[in-house]
C-alpha cells in the first residue's frame, strides 16, 4: 500500500517533469518571435534585435527552461514579453473570470439536467422519456459556438435583453458580471446539461435494476421512496465522476466561448498569447493546467484507493 | 409500476428505431459527401460577387453566400472535409492506440502498463483545443495538421478502451486455459481477443467519429482547419457570424449538417451498444 | 434543493440593490477598438495600437496632426528653421505639466528626443530621428535641433506617436503607467479588456468635454457588430466588418462615419522571387485584377482603388488607375509573351484582417481566370512577420500599410517586396532634402510614376476610414490621418 503511495508520488513528479519539457520544447518551435510581433511592419532588423536583448530571448534554451522550472517552483511564472507584466497576477485576474463562468456553467447544467435525467427515468419507455432522450441527443450534436451565435443574434441583437459580450468586473456589482456571463455559460452548459441528464438516466435505470432496490422495495417502501432513498443517491457516484470530468474541460474548453463574447477569461488570454507569440504565458498557463488535472487525478486515485477495498488487492 | 422492462421498440433484426434513424441521417451526408468528389451543383471556387445573399430558391436550394457561391455545394463539400478529417483521426487513433492497449492488457501489471497508464492521463491531462491550436502554429494551419492535432488525442481514448476491454477478456477462463497451455500472448491477442473486443472499438468509434466532427468544426471556426478555398463547415459558420442579420440562411444551413451528422453517429452508436449488449434487450 | 435554490436568489439579489450603476453618464464615452496595446509606451517598441489609445489624448508631440492631416503645433507653439534648413529652434508652451504634477519643459524634449536616436534605441520609427545631430537646451522654453542635411519632413515626423514627449522621471514604469501631458490621464487598463481614461483638469490648453474615456477591446468582427447594436459601447473606430454598415445606416441611433486614412491596400509581390522578377508576369497580375470587384465583394462597396502607392486625397496624387485597368485577355497574352502561357502557381500568404483574407479570395478566383494559381494560406500575424516580413518567403500577400506618406519603403531595397530601383531611391533622396512646396508635389508625382511603371506591386485600394457613432456624439474625426482616436474635442450632445 504504502509502496503504491510511493510508485504515484513518483510518476507524478514524473510525468509534470516531461509535461514541462514537452511544452517548452513544442513552444520553442514555433515559428515567429514576439519582438517582431509587437515591433510589426515597420521595424528594422536591429531594433528588433535591441528588443529581443531587452525581453532576456537571447540567452540560450536550456538556461531559459532551467530558469523557467526554477521560477515555477517557487511560484515565480515568469513575466509576459507582451504585457511586460508577471504572469501570475495576468492569471489570477483572468481566473477572476473563467472560474466563475465554468461553475456558473455546472451548476446550470447541474439543476437542469439531475431533474431531467431522475424524470426521464423514472417515466422510462414512456412519451416522455423518449422526447427527453430526444432533446438530448440533440443537444450533444450542437456544437457550443454555433449555439452561441444564434443565442447572440437572439437575446442581444434582436431583444436586446442582454449584453453581446465583454465582461463589465465584479466591481459594478455580482448581478451586472452573472449577467454578462449568462448567454456564455448557456452555451457551455447545453452539451453538458445533455450528456448529463444522459448519464444520470442511465446510472439510475441501472441501480434500480440492483438488488438492493428489490430488497428496499420488499421492505415495503413504494417505487418512489426506492427511488429517492436508494436510487438517486447510489446513481449519483458515476455522475459526480462526470461533473469532475466537466469542470476541467469547462475551463480550458471555454476558449471558443470567451472569444464568441469576448470574455478577458484564461482560455482567451492563452489563445492571444499564442498570437502573439508571448511564449512565456502560454508554458506557464499550460503548466499550471496540466499541474491542476494532474494532481487532481493522483488525489482521486488515492482516495478510490482508500475509500474502496475492493480496488486494493487489484494493485498489489 | 414497475418498468423493469425496457420498453424500447427493437425490429426483428436486433436494432431499436432510433439506429435506423441515425442510420438514415449517417448515409444521406455521406452520400452528399461523396458525390461532392465527382460533382457539385455549382463550382464552390467560382466568386460571383452579383450573386451574393440570395436566399433559398429553385436556382440555389440553400441560398448563396457573400461570395455568390452556391451553399448546397459548399456544404457538400464541407462535410466531405469534416468526414475525411475525422476519419482519419480514428484511423491514427485506432493504428496507435490499438496496439498500445492489447500489449498493456497482456502485459497487465508490468512497467510497459503502467507507462502506457501514465503516458495516456498524460495526454488527457492537457487542454486539447489548446494543444490542437499549437500543433497548428507550429504546422501551419490546414486539414492535414487538423488531422494530426484530433488524432493524437484519440490515441490514449482507444488505448484506454482496448486495454480496458481485454483486460475483461483475459479474464475468461478459455483464455487462462489457452495461456497455460503455452499459446503465446501475441497469438492469443490476435486470434481470440481482438474479434471479441471489436464491438466495443466499433461503438467507441463512433463516438470519436461524432467527436471528431465537432472538433474539425470548432479548429476551423477559429480559422485552423482547411484552409481556402477548400470549404470547411467550421469557417463557414465563422464567416456567416457579421452577416447573420442580413442573410441568416448562411449560418443556419452548416449548422444543421453538423448536427444531423453528429445525431447521426450518435444514434447509430448507441444502437450499435444495444445491439451487442444482449443484457439490455430482454 | 429549494433551499439551495433560494440561497441562489438570495446571493443575487441583495447586491443587485446595492451595485453601482454599469450604464455610463454622459459626460463619459466607451469606444470600441479592435487591437489592444501590448503596453503603453507609442516610443518604444511601438504597435499603432498604443497611438490609438494615447496619442493626443495622454501623449502629446512637438507637432500634431490635425483632422485633415495638417500639421499643426503641439507642445512647440511656434519654431524658427535657419536659412540652410538644417537648424530648427522650438519655441515650447510654458505652463505645460505633466500628470504627475512636474513641469514639462526643454530638458524633457531632448532627453525624449535623444532617448529614440541613442544606438540601442527600441523605437519603432527609429528612422524620424535619424538624421538628428544635436539635441540642445537653450533655456527652460526653447530647444534646438540641429540635423546633418535639410529635411522637408522634419515636422511631419514630429508628429508622429513615436515622437511624443516623455519624462524622465516616469519613464521607468511608462509601459504600464503611461505619464504624459495631454487632456486626458491615464487611469487604469484591465488588460485584455478595457483601458479607462479621466479627464486631466490641469490640462494646459483647451480641456477636454468628457469626464471619463473607456476603451474596450473587441478583436472579432461580429462581436463588434452585436456591442454596437446592444449600445454597450458608443462608438466603434475602425469598424471591422463592412457588411453591417448598412444596418447602422438605416437605424436612427447610429451614424456612420466615411473618411479616408492612410492605409493603402496592396498586393505585395515578392520582386526577386521567380517570375515575380520579370516586368511582363508583374504587368500582367495588375491587368488580371478587378480592383472594383474586390471593394465591392471584401469590403462591401468601401474604399477608393489607386493605381500606385499614395492617398488619393493627398493633393498630390496621380490617378494611375488606368494602366493597371481590369484586363485579363491583356494579361494572359503578356504572360505567353513572358514564356508563361500556361500561367504558373505560386504562393499567397494572408494575415488575419479580413480585407486580406476575404480580399485574398476573391484576387485568387481573379488570377485562376488567367491560369495563375495561387496557394493561399492564411497566418496568423506572427507567422505572416516571420515568413513574409522578415523572411521574404512568399510569392504574393496582401497587406494594408497604414503610415501616413511611406512610399519611401520603395527606397528600401532590403523591405519585403525587395525592390532596387536606383532612379526611384534618387528622386526620394531628393525629395528628402527638398522644401519648397512646388518641387515637393512633383518629385512626389514622379516617384508614384516610377512605381506604377515598374508595377512593383498590385495596387489595390485606399481603405476607407469607417466608424460607427452613437448620433448624439460630436465632433469625432471622420479621416484618419494617423493611427490615433483623437478625444480632446469630443462631446454628447443632447
Amino acid at each position: 500500500m504504502f509502496e503504491y503511495f510511493i510508485r504515484r508520488i513518483i510518476t507524478l513528479f514524473l510525468t509534470l517533469v516531461i509535461a514541462s519539457i514537452v511544452i517548452f520544447v513544442s513552444l520553442e518551435i514555433i515559428p515567429g518571435d514576439p519582438a517582431s510581433y509587437m515591433l510589426g511592419i515597420n521595424a528594422q532588423e536591429d531594433t528588433i534585435l535591441a528588443l529581443r536583448k531587452e525581453l532576456g530571448l537571447d540567452v540560450p534554451k536550456i538556461e531559459r527552461y532551467l530558469m523557467w522550472v526554477k521560477g515555477m517552483l517557487i511560484g515565480d511564472f515568469g513575466v509576459s514579453y507582451t504585457y511586460r507584466s508577471p504572469v501570475i497576477e495576468m492569471v489570477s485576474e483572468r481566473l477572476w473570470v473563467s472560474l466563475p463562468l465554468a461553475i456558473y456553467a455546472l451548476i446550470l447544467s447541474t439543476f437542469i439536467a439531475l431533474p431531467v435525467g431522475v424524470y426521464a427515468a423514472a417515466n422510462r419507455g414512456k412519451v416522455s422519456d423518449l422526447s427527453v432522450m430526444g432533446v438530448t441527443q440533440i443537444g450533444i450534436a450542437i456544437p457550443n459556438f454555433w449555439f452561441a451565435m444564434l443565442l447572440v443574434y437572439l437575446f442581444a441583437i434582436i431583444l436586446r435583453w442582454f449584453s453581446a459580450g465583454g465582461f463589465p468586473g465584479w466591481e459594478t456589482g455580482i448581478f451586472f458580471g452573472l449577467k454578462s456571463l449568462t448567454l456564455p455559460a448557456i452555451s457551455l452548459a447545453l452539451p453538458q446539461a445533455s450528456i448529463l441528464a444522459r448519464v444520470m438516466r442511465s446510472s439510475l435505470i441501472d441501480t434500480l435494476n440492483e438488488d438492493f432496490i428489490k430488497t428496499a422495495r420488499a421492505k415495503g417502501l413504494s417505487y418512489n421512496q426506492a427511488l429517492v432513498s436508494h436510487g438517486i443517491r447510489n446513481a449519483l457516484i458515476p455522475v459526480l465522476t462526470i461533473i469532475g470530468l466537466q469542470f476541467s474541460f469547462l475551463m480550458a474548453g471555454a476558449i471558443i466561448i470567451e472569444n464568441v463574447f469576448f470574455l478577458p477569461g484564461l482560455g482567451r488570454l492563452i489563445f492571444q498569447s499564442i498570437a502573439q507569440r508571448d511564449i512565456i504565458v502560454v508554458e506557464s498557463v499550460i503548466m499550471l493546467l496540466v499541474f491542476s488535472v494532474v494532481v487532481v487525478t493522483f488525489i482521486v486515485d488515492i482516495a478510490y484507493v482508500i475509500v474502496d477495498p475492493r480496488l486494493r488487492s487489484s494493485i498489489l | 409500476m414497475s418498468p423493469i422492462i425496457n420498453k424500447r421498440k427493437y425490429f426483428h433484426s436486433g436494432f431499436s428505431l432510433s439506429f435506423w434513424v441515425g442510420l438514415v441521417f449517417v448515409l444521406s451526408i455521406f452520400f452528399l459527401a461523396i458525390i461532392s468528389f465527382f460533382w457539385t451543383p455549382y463550382d464552390v471556387t467560382s466568386l460571383q460577387i452579383s450573386n451574393r445573399f440570395k436566399t433559398p430558391s429553385f436556382t440555389h436550394y440553400l441560398g448563396t453566400d457573400h461570395f455568390g457561391r452556391d451553399i448546397l455545394s459548399m456544404v457538400m463539400v464541407g462535410a466531405q472535409t469534416s468526414i475525411a478529417v475525422a476519419l482519419v483521426a480514428i484511423g491514427i487513433g485506432i493504428i496507435f492506440g490499438l496496439p498500445l492497449g492489447m500489449i498493456a492488457a497482456a502485459k497487465r501489471g508490468s512497467f510497459f502498463d503502467d507507462l502506457v497508464m501514465r503516458f495516456n492521463d498524460l495526454i488527457f491531462a492537457f487542454p486539447a483545443l489548446i494543444i490542437a491550436i499549437i500543433i497548428t502554429a507550429i504546422l501551419g494551419a490546414g486539414a492535414f495538421n487538423a488531422i494530426i492535432a484530433i488524432g493524437i488525442f484519440n490515441i490514449p481514448v482507444f488505448a484506454r478502451v482496448a486495454r480496458g476491454a481485454a483486460l475483461t477478456q483475459w479474464s475468461k477462463e478459455y483464455i487462462l486455459a489457452a495461456k497455460v497451455a503455452g499459446k503465446g500472448s501475441f497469438l492469443i491477442s490476435l486470434e481470440h481477443i481482438i474479434p471479441n473486443i471489436l464491438n466495443i472499438l466499433i461503438v467507441q468509434a463512433t463516438i470519436q467519429f461524432s467527436l471528431g466532427i465537432l472538433a474539425e468544426a470548432a479548429l476551423s471556426y477559429v480559422g485552423l482547419g482547411a484552409q481556402p478555398p477548400i470549404p470547411s463547415l467550421g469557417r463557414m459558420l465563422a464567416d456567416s457570424q457579421t452577416m447573420i442579420s442580413i442573410a441568416p440562411h448562411m449560418a443556419i444551413f452548416p449548422g444543421m449538417v453538423i448536427v444531423i451528422t453528429v445525431l447521426g453517429l450518435n444514434l447509430i452508436g448507441d444502437g450499435l451498444r444495444d445491439y451487442f449488449d444482449p443484457k439490455l434487450r430482454s | 434543493m429549494k433551499f439551495i435554490k433560494n440561497i441562489f436568489f438570495i446571493i443575487i439579489a441583495v447586491p443587485l440593490v446595492f451595485s453601482v450603476n454599469a450604464n455610463a453618464a454622459k459626460t463619459d464615452l466607451t469606444v470600441g477598438l479592435q487591437l489592444e496595446p501590448p503596453h503603453l509606451d507609442p516610443t518604444g517598441a511601438a504597435a499603432g495600437a498604443i497611438d490609438q489609445v494615447l496619442y493626443s489624448n495622454v501623449f502629446e508631440g512637438l507637432t500634431r496632426f490635425a483632422s485633415d492631416g495638417s500639421i499643426i503645433p503641439g507642445l512647440a507653439k511656434s519654431w524658427d528653421v535657419s536659412s540652410d534648413g538644417t537648424t530648427y529652434i522650438f519655441h515650447l508652451n510654458k505652463g505645460v505639466k505633466y500628470h504627475d504634477g512636474s513641469d514639462m519643459d526643454a530638458k524633457d524634449v531632448k532627453f525624449s528626443l535623444d532617448r529614440a536616436r541613442a544606438e540601442d534605441t527600441t523605437n519603432a520609427q527609429k528612422a524620424l530621428f535619424a538624421g538628428i545631430t544635436n539635441v540642445e537646451v537653450i533655456d527652460h522654453h526653447k530647444v534646438e535641433v540641429t540635423l546633418d542635411k535639410p529635411n522637408g519632413n522634419f515636422l511631419f515626423n514630429l508628429a508622429w506617436g513615436d515622437a511624443v514627449i516623455v519624462s524622465e522621471d516616469s519613464i521607468e514604469n511608462i509601459k504600464q503607467n503611461p505619464v504624459g501631458t495631454g487632456a486626458y490621464v491615464f487611469d487604469k487598463w484591465v488588460q485584455g479588456d478595457r483601458i479607462e481614461l479621466k479627464k486631466n483638469s490641469d490640462y494646459w490648453g483647451t480641456p477636454a468635454k468628457l469626464d471619463r474615456a473607456t476603451f474596450k477591446f473587441i478583436s472579432d468582427p461580429s462581436a463588434a457588430f452585436a456591442s454596437m447594436m446592444a449600445e454597450d459601447v458608443d462608438v466603434f473606430k475602425s469598424f471591422p466588418a463592412p457588411e453591417n454598415l448598412v444596418q447602422f445606416e438605416a437605424d436612427a441611433r447610429f451614424n456612420v462615419l466615411i473618411g479616408s486614412n492612410e492605409g493603402e491596400t496592396i498586393l505585395s509581390t515578392n520582386n526577386k522571387m521567380e517570375p515575380f522578377n520579370n516586368l511582363k508576369v508583374r504587368k500582367a497580375l495588375a491587368h488580371a485584377i478587378d480592383r472594383q470587384a474586390i471593394i465591392d465583394g471584401a469590403m462591401f462597396g468601401y474604399g477608393t482603388p489607386i493605381g500606385t502607392h499614395f492617398a488619393p486625397h493627398h493633393p498630390a496624387y496621380v490617378d494611375l488607375t488606368g494602366q493597371s485597368n481590369y484586363d485579363p485577355a491583356l494579361s494572359k497574352k503578356l504572360l505567353a509573351e513572358a514564356g508563361f502561357p500556361d500561367g504558373f502557381t505560386t504562393t499567397l500568404k494572408l494575415p488575419p484582417p479580413a480585407y486580406a483574407r476575404k480580399g485574398g479570395e476573391i484576387i485568387a478566383s481573379q488570377l485562376r481566370e488567367v491560369g495563375i494559381n495561387v496557394e493561399i494560406s492564411n497566418l496568423e500575424w506572427a507567422q505572416w512577420l516571420e515568413e513574409v516580413f522578415r523572411g521574404k518567403d512568399y510569392g504574393l500577400t496582401i497587406v494594408s500599410h497604414t503610415e501616413p506618406f511611406d512610399i519611401g519603403i520603395y527606397a528600401r531595397p532590403e523591405y519585403y517586396f525587395q525592390y532596387d530601383s536606383k532612379e526611384f531611391q534618387k528622386v526620394m533622396d531628393n525629395l528628402t532634402a527638398e522644401t519648397n512646396p512646388v518641387q515637393r508635389t512633383s518629385l512626389m508625382k514622379d516617384a508614384q510614376k516610377i512605381i506604377a511603371d515598374d508595377y512593383v506591386n498590385g495596387y489595390l485600394f485606399q481603405r476607407a476610414q469607417l466608424s460607427v457613432v452613437n448620433s448624439k456624439v460630436v465632433g469625432m474625426w471622420e479621416n484618419s490621418p494617423t493611427q490615433a482616436t483623437d478625444l480632446t474635442s469630443v462631446y454628447w450632445q443632447n
